[in-house]
């Protein structure tokens, strides 16, 4: 089992989350993680999935994704040609003597506190996922009330972009 | 020119050609079925929304046309689910339409409402819920290109009340625009030529001919491509007719039920051109062990279906009757030095043939073997006709039995087996197909799931001869259950006399006749063959024991194929 970045340029059509998560869960893949979002044309979303799945496998479920009407383009993103990020969100117990620890802590992380009361104060953090991981370890003993993350999204490094040369421009019929 | 989208519906069909739909009209569809009266198309009622799909598969099939049905929202538009799952699985071109409740009442559970985009995803190459009226003539047009190019198979439109209701200004896409959607046509050149070498260089190589080589009309392309390089072919149940088995070269159906020759050869061979076909597991036996000393060329239009099951040493994709030509290019290029030396392979495959036929033990009078009234159906029917199958014992022993000469002449369900196929399917190949006899070879059991749809053969005129193998059980089933189940036979009993077939026919007023004995037979089926106006059921009483033999046990290894029951008791014996 490896991990794999997938970045997925799709039409922007209703259904089109619906096709990707039942394509996946029809023929048995597993999801890490999937985050959706707009891109520089309206007409085109990106899908960041993060799949464990061997080498030849991987090959299928690029195929399979492939074969959806909506997918337009599909690249594998390699972890060490781009840049991966998830964003966290985690709340965590402070009392008034403790707060400052957090503080410090967070700072080490790049992280910013966006809500303080009394006996909690959240934390967002942005990051690879590993990062995030050795803070929540780190905050852990301070008591964690909740927290969320978002899944993996990630763009290659450099100048090039994959929407480059690639047909995604769209003419709308109707 | 304003029209509304219902009336837009029917003139898309038109601008696309449609002669032709299967449908059942109902609440949401209502307003497409008044317009529906002056167009220039036919319309064929079923008595089940299923017997409309599977109508509309049995012309496709027969005819490489789309074949389209149309029905309305709700429980109708779930009774599609198993036909578009079944030409899903068999690619098979299809445009289904269905009426939707009003775009304001979806998600309120409306009456006859159900998530019919959302259900049929899985099982069809793509749908669509239209999203306004003037997108009406669009996602029609869209749907009929994605059913028909590629890998064809089944699209399906969703179209609300209210959008059928609504009325635009009338405009025929000039052109559609799926960006998504470009399936490749030419194989790489590369690879073809490299192909060829692997060719050249084999010593034992079989053509491996799927149903792929049906939807693209490449049945010329993979004969002069076999014959001009001698190379053996075993053709699948899907692909049965695309060479045909009166060649030389033919060693039959290969896999669970195959010909000795054609299992037995596969797994000697030392090259597979695998041509328009998936490995499936009905095909491969245990995957691990299927032609263990094989290198393996596989041509296909679907990306996903090269290296999905079986590792691949030269993958082309594209479209096969282009890539047969390609390769029959680089051929005619290079010459005579390319053609393998498989003399001594295709005597050694040709004294398999001639030791390892079928066999049927047929007394001289008394009790009719499935296999004998099979056998003489086609005697009777001929080459000429169309023959259609459900699933089960009749479908195998058509399959191996009929010697197959034509594409599209044999029609029936492969991927997904679905029983009850036969009598809607040759119900829609008849009316693609009207100027041949289209003959139904049907198990009792299929033929008690659908036979419903007779009553739409008579009310148009639809001269189909359904013929019932009957052996009171649920063949195949029971097959299972006496060999691997120790005989213990759990519901599959189904009495020969119920219903009385006979009274059956009598009852939608058109012929119907038995056989119990082989005496009876011939007598029944020349005056079945007589009659050509008129639907007609013929019973054919057969022996209820008979098992499809060879057979390669469910999860066994291709070299494990067993030729007789004898056969299967001698391995039990030897392992306990």
């Amino acid at each position: 089992m490896h991990r794999h970045t997938l970045s997925v340029l799709v039409e922007n059509k209703p259904g089109v989350l619906a096709r990707i998560a039942g394509m996946f869960s029809r023929r048995g893949y597993n999801i890490h993680s999937l985050a959706v979002g707009p891109t520089e044309d309206e007409d085109v979303s990106r899908l960041t999935i993060v799949i464990g799945t061997e080498a030849a496998k991987l090959e299928q479920v690029i195929k399979q994704l492939n074969k959806l009407i909506h997918v337009l383009k599909i690249l594998e993103l390699d972890p060490d040609e781009s840049v991966e990020l998830e964003l966290q969100l985690v709340k965590v117990a402070a009392a008034p003597q403790t707060r400052s620890q957090i503080i410090e802590l967070a700072d080490v992380f790049g992280a910013r506190i966006v809500d303080v009361d009394h006996e909690a104060m959240t934390i967002e953090a942005s990051g690879a996922p590993g990062e995030l991981a050795r803070m929540i370890a780190l905050l852990e003993p301070f008591g964690i009330r909740e927290m969320v993350r978002s899944g993996t999204i990630a763009l290659g490094r450099g100048s090039r972009s994959m929407t480059d040369g690639s047909k995604v421009r769209m003419q709308r019929v109707v | 020119m304003q029209v509304t989208g219902a009336q837009a519906v029917m003139m898309s069909l038109e601008a696309l050609g449609v002669d032709v739909v299967f449908g059942y009209p109902g609440g949401a569809i209502l307003p497409a079925y008044d317009p529906l009266i002056d167009a220039s198309l036919d319309h064929i009622l079923v008595r089940h929304e299923q017997g409309a799909i599977h109508a509309a598969e049995g012309y496709a099939h027969a005819t490489g046309r789309v074949g389209v049905c149309i029905v309305t929202s709700g429980p109708a538009a779930t009774n599609l689910v198993t036909g578009l799952c079944d030409a899903h699985m068999d690619s098979i071109p299809i445009l289904a339409i269905t009426g939707q409740v009003a775009s304001t009442a979806i998600g309120s559970d409306a009456f006859q409402e159900a998530d019919v985009t959302g259900i049929t995803m899985p099982v069809t190459k793509h749908n669509e819920l239209v999203a306004s009226v003037e997108r009406i003539p669009v996602a029609i047009k869209e749907a009929f290109h994605i059913a028909s190019t590629g890998r064809p198979g089944p699209v399906l439109v969703d179209i609300p009340k209210d959008f059928l209701n609504a009325s635009f200004e009338w405009r025929w896409p000039d052109h559609i625009d799926l960006p998504g959607y470009r399936p490749t046509i030419r194989g790489h050149g590369r690879m073809v030529r490299e192909a060829l070498d692997f060719i050249a260089a084999a010593k034992r190589p079989i053509v491996y001919a799927g149903g792929g080589l049906i939807r693209a009309d490449a049945a010329e392309e993979v004969r002069e491509f076999a014959r001009s390089l001698q190379l053996p072919v075993v053709t699948t149940l899907m692909a049965r007719g695309v060479f045909p088995e009166t060649d030389e070269l033919a060693l039959g159906m290969p896999g669970m039920h195959g010909h000795y020759a054609a299992v037995k050869g596969l797994q000697e061979a030392d090259l597979l051109i695998a041509l328009g076909t998936r490995f499936d597991d009905r095909v491969t036996g245990r995957l691990d062990t299927f032609a263990p000393h094989a290198r393996i060329i596989h041509v296909d239009v679907d990306p996903a279906e090269i290296g999905k099951n079986r590792a691949v040493d030269v993958p082309i994709v594209g479209d096969v009757k282009v890539v047969l030509g390609q390769l029959l290019k680089a051929f005619a290029d290079k010459g005579d030095e390319m053609v393998p030396d498989t003399i001594a392979w295709r005597e050694h495959l040709a004294a398999m043939k001639r030791e390892h036929p079928l066999r049927v033990d047929q007394p001289e009078t008394g009790v009719i073997k499935p296999q004998t009234a099979i056998r003489r159906i086609y005697d009777h029917f001929g080459d000429e006709a169309i023959y259609v199958a459900g699933v089960g014992q009749h479908q195998m022993w058509s399959s191996q039995i009929i010697p197959w000469t034509r594409p599209r002449q044999w029609i029936n369900s492969g991927g997904l087996g679905t029983m009850g196929f036969a009598v809607p399917a040759a119900i829609g190949a008849q009316v693609g197909v009207p100027d041949r006899r289209v003959v139904a070879i049907d198990g009792d059991g299929c033929f008690q799931m659908t036979f419903q749809e007779i009553a739409a053969a008579v009310q148009f005129e639809v001269p189909v001869v359904f013929t019932v193998i009957n052996n009171g059980f649920l063949g195949m089933v029971r097959q299972w259950q006496h060999l691997f189940y120790d005989d213990r036979l759990s519901e599959v009993a189904l009495p020969q006399t119920l219903p009385d077939l006979v009274k059956i026919a009598d009852a939608y007023g058109i012929p119907g006749w038995r056989a119990s004995s082989i005496e009876e037979l011939d007598g029944v089926l020349g005056k079945a063959l007589a009659i050509t106006d008129t639907p007609q059921i013929v019973d054919i009483r057969v022996d209820p024991e008979e098992m499809v033999f060879p057979m390669v046990p469910a999860g066994a290894s291709n070299d494990d194929l067993i030729e007789s029951v004898a056969e299967w008791r001698e391995r039990q014996a030897a392992a306990d």
